[in-house]
């Protein structure tokens, strides 16, 4: 009798998991086709205009012009803040440049100046600033840190072993620098020059501030002109191909090599170079970098603070900007972490084929401009799903497609971080799988999903483009509002808001910070 | 001709005194093995002469040319020393061709032959060329590294225990390769390793470290056979150490009365005799001189405990040939073979 009991079990519980794993599955999928929506968007505008209109409106001076721009302003801007990027990571990674802690940590903070207050502030200062000089110069403060933060991680992580290997070899300093630390340091510089370039063609208020016309400063003006449907497709079809064509290249430069450290033990700490008399002529670069990069914004929100006096601090607006923004910022961060968990278990408990082009799916809709992803949510739901235009729950949708991967990977490296038998343990002492999943991966992976929460919500609080396009009727988060009184040219007006939103940016920006540091294992 | 000295050398990590006062002088064409335990200051010694650290005090000379002392250093690049280390440490986003002629000013086609016949040097496939290093496996990285510093043809060759993450097979096989090619080459070379029999057998100096500085240099016979202190002996191999009383070259132990080669010491000691002197014989019905106590079987040998008669009951363990003994309470008959050494 018993036996037969027995066998009966068995087979079900067995079965139990994998129908868990692909329920996951299922999910994951489904996030994945609405994070494509913008995508299939694209293609459905171009199939849809026909080719003849199409052409006639892709191929004119305009688009040519707009074309020149963006090249201009990748081709100027990303180099520049790879240079910028190493030099400055090796300064503080690697030299006893006197305060390098500080100024590590300084390296990084412009990124909680959100990248149209960036343009605010040097608008403030210079007024007639304007054009590609312009939007490179600030494109390179507000920006520089993405190359900064991996390729200054990716220098604590190099062994030094091989640098003094290559001197045993007869390699001068300079000469081990280019054939055996710059190789190493690809990966990082690809990656933070990829995500600078996707942010020069998605940004819109740094760009529309000093009167600098990109591909989505166009379509967003089409969008709030003339509403013509058509040309803005256009434009945006044109915009998604350049994005194509950056991922493109980085992924030809990239290759396809990672380099780990080959032999057993842990890497001996690099030694510091001493900078001796050189020290202060080296200070100068940081020093001169954070006075573009932070002494302007602090300095002109400090003169409009003061100018404004009391007068600028309508309390009942900005209280309103205040609650709203944290509320969206809120719902779109825990939202987003929420999306990322089925494909963050999969992709560390149920590595397949599967999982990673899945993953890479997330990827490739977060690097669609923010433009284009409002664009097709806005087409989508007037078209089809009217009760859903300009609703909380279309935003935030756009905000899962766009930060998606911020929160993947915090979550996911603290998934990749409790083992496996933690959970098999808890099944032993006769927990249930969920309850053993409760209680020890979802309670141990609790500050990485945090940190995911952070860390989207941290975009979102910044992110203008799409917000504007989306946002339901009423709304005015503190970006908007920003905005809305730079157009009135109240600058002074604007200040508040400014500095909210770099208050409220400075724990999150620290906290990636520190996650660098964390996964370089200091 | 002397090729490398060393002198005075010191070095500290905060309060860790790394070097204390290191010695050292190696002949052109000489292979020195430095041998002693864990945290004794190996690798650091070897990093200083790389020129991959600086000395807080002492000089090194290399060819009569002092290269570094606390006040100033020949970079490492300008030294032309090769070494190896523990690791191989290849460059990972480079392939077996380019590291090898990483160190190579010359065309791509000088490189490449230079490579392959270095490649033949120490013994690998040609078809290993293309290939990266992680598609290499221990052994091989190794000996691809050695390849790589051979390239330049260094005056001087720095091994920092090479052979260690090989297994016992390939290890000796390695370091028979790593020996002829080098020897081949002439070049003078310092080896850093763990393993005593790997000493002996590679080197015609061999330094004994402790704590950060030198307690013996000498041939390695030498040092074997008349070690300055029992620590030094055991490190060695193995060793029989007896209390002894000893007078005008005769010292009184357990073992009987031995011959000592000092004619001069007189007074209580510890002697020295190394099991290849000590033969072992069972007798039949006799007393003989000793019993066996305990007895662990090791194929060839046996591994036993000898406790020998007399008014303090004294053993001691032993490696003998398995032939002959049979079990613990087998009683034996013990054999001295040539003089006892005593600790200076
Ligand atoms: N970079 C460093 N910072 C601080 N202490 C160090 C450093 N390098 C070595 N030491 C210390 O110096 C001493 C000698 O180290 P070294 O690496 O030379 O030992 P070793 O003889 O090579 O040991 P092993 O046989 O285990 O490789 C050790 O006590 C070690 O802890
Ligand atoms: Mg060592």
């Amino acid at each position: 009798m018993s036996s037969i009991a027995d066998t009966s079990v068995l087979p079900a519980q067995r079965r139990r998991l994998p129908a868990a794993s692909s329920w996951t599955m299922t999910t994951a999928v489904s996030v994945a086709l609405l994070a494509l929506m913008p995508l299939g968007f694209v293609l459905w505008a171009t199939v849809a205009t026909g080719w003849e209109t199409a052409q006639q409106l892709i191929f004119r001076s305009r688009v040519g012009e707009l074309m020149i721009n963006t090249i201009l302003l990748v081709v100027f801007t990303i180099p520049i803040c790879t240079l910028l990027s190493v030099a400055l990571a090796w300064l503080t990674e690697r030299s006893d440049l006197p305060g390098a802690r500080l100024w590590s940590w300084l390296c990084v903070a412009p990124l909680a100046v959100p990248a149209f207050v960036h343009s605010y502030a040097w608008v403030g200062l210079w007024p007639g600033i304007h054009g590609l000089g312009a939007g490179i110069a600030i494109s390179v403060v507000a920006y520089f840190p993405f190359v900064y933060l991996p390729v200054s991680a990716a220098f604590r992580l190099l062994d030094p072993a091989l640098e003094d290997q290559a001197a045993s070899l007869g390699l001068a300093p300079l000469a081990v620098f280019r054939r055996v630390v710059l190789p190493q340091l690809r990966l990082a510089l690809c990656g933070g020059a990829l995500l600078i370039g996707l942010h020069l063609l998605a940004e819109y208020g740094l760009y529309a501030m000093i009167r600098f016309d990109t591909f989505t400063t166009a379509i967003i003006d089409q969008f709030q002109s003339t509403y013509n449907g058509v040309a803005a497709y256009m434009l945006a079809v044109v915009l998604v191909v350049c994005c194509f064509v950056l991922l493109g290249l980085e992924a030809a430069v990239r290759g396809r090599r990672r380099y780990a450290r080959l032999g057993p033990g842990v890497a001996r700490q690099a030694k510091v170079a001493r900078l001796g008399r050189w020290a202060y002529p080296c200070l100068l670069l940081p020093l001169v970098t954070s006075a573009f990069s932070l002494g302007i914004p602090a300095f002109t929100l400090g003169r409009w603070l003061v100018g404004g006096g009391t007068s600028i601090w309508r309390m009942d607006e900005i209280g309103l900007a205040l609650s709203q923004t944290l509320v969206i910022c809120l719902v779109g961060g825990l939202a987003t972490t929420t999306a990322a968990v089925p494909i963050a278990w999969l992709s560390v408990r149920r590595p397949t084929r599967a999982s990673r082009l899945l993953e890479a799916c997330y990827y490739l809709a977060s690097s669609m401009p923010g433009v284009v992803v409002a664009l097709a949510l806005v087409t989508i739901t007037v078209r089809l799903l009217l009760p859903l235009y300009q609703t909380l729950a279309t935003i935030v949708l756009a905000y899962v497609i766009m930060f998606l991967p911020r929160a993947l990977v915090s979550l996911r490296a603290s998934i990749a971080q409790v083992p496996m038998e933690l959970e098999q343990a808890a099944a032993s002492l006769g927990r249930s799988p969920a309850n053993a999943l409760w209680s020890t991966t979802v309670r141990l992976a609790a500050p990485g999903a945090a940190a995911g929460v952070a860390l989207a919500s941290l975009g979102i609080m910044n992110e203008l483009t799409a917000t504007q396009m989306l946002a339901p009727n009423g709304t005015r988060t503190l970006a908007m509002a920003f905005w809305a009184l730079t157009g009135e040219i109240d600058y002074a007006g604007a200040a508040p808001y400014a500095v909210l939103m770099v208050l409220f940016s400075l724990p999150l920006t620290w906290l990636l910070h520190h996650q660098s540091k964390k996964i370089a294992g200091r | 001709m002397t090729l490398l000295q060393l002198n005075f050398l010191n070095k500290h990590f905060g309060a860790v005194a790394a070097l204390d006062g290191v010695h050292l002088t190696a002949t052109s064409g000489s292979r020195t093995a430095i041998v002693g335990p864990s945290g004794c200051g190996k690798t650091t010694l070897l990093r200083l002469i790389a020129g991959f650290e600086t000395p807080d005090a002492g000089e090194i000379l290399l060819d009569g040319h002092r290269i570094a002392d606390a006040d100033a250093q020949v970079p490492a690049h300008l030294r032309n020393i090769g070494i190896v280390a523990q690791d191989g440490c290849l460059f990972p986003h480079l392939s077996v061709v380019d590291n090898i002629g990483f160190g190579l000013k010359a065309e791509r086609a000088v490189k490449l032959a230079r490579a392959s016949e270095l490649l033949d040097m120490v013994g690998l496939d040609q078809a290993m060329l293309a290939r990266k290093p992680d598609q290499l496996s221990g052994g091989q990285q190794q000996r691809v590294a050695l390849a790589r510093a051979l390239a330049r043809k260094p005056r001087l060759m720095l091994l920092d225990e090479p052979f260690s993450a090989l297994d016992t097979g390939l290890r000796a096989a390695t370091r028979k390769a790593v020996t002829e090619v080098l020897s081949t080459a002439g070049i003078t070379t310092i080896l850093v390793t763990h393993d005593q029999g790997e000493a002996l057998a590679f080197a015609d100096q061999l330094a004994v470290m402790r704590g950060g500085r030198f307690v013996q240099v000498g041939h390695p016979r030498e040092v074997y056979e008349r070690p300055v202190d029992a620590a030094t002996a055991v490190f060695l191999g193995e060793a029989v150490l007896l209390p002894a009383v000893v007078t005008a070259g005769r010292a009184q132990t357990p073992l009987g009365v031995l011959a000592v080669e000092d004619l001069e010491f007189r007074g209580q000691t510890t002697v020295l005799l190394r099991p290849e002197q000590i033969s072992v014989r069972r007798v039949e019905g006799g007393e003989g001189d000793g019993v066996i106590t305990d007895l662990v079987f090791g194929g060839s040998t046996c591994n036993v405990c000898l406790t020998l008669g007399g008014t303090e009951a004294f053993s001691f363990r032993i490696d003998v040939p398995s032939r002959d003994i049979r079990s613990a309470g087998d009683r034996v008959a013990i054999g001295v073979d040539g003089p006892a050494h005593i600790f200076p």
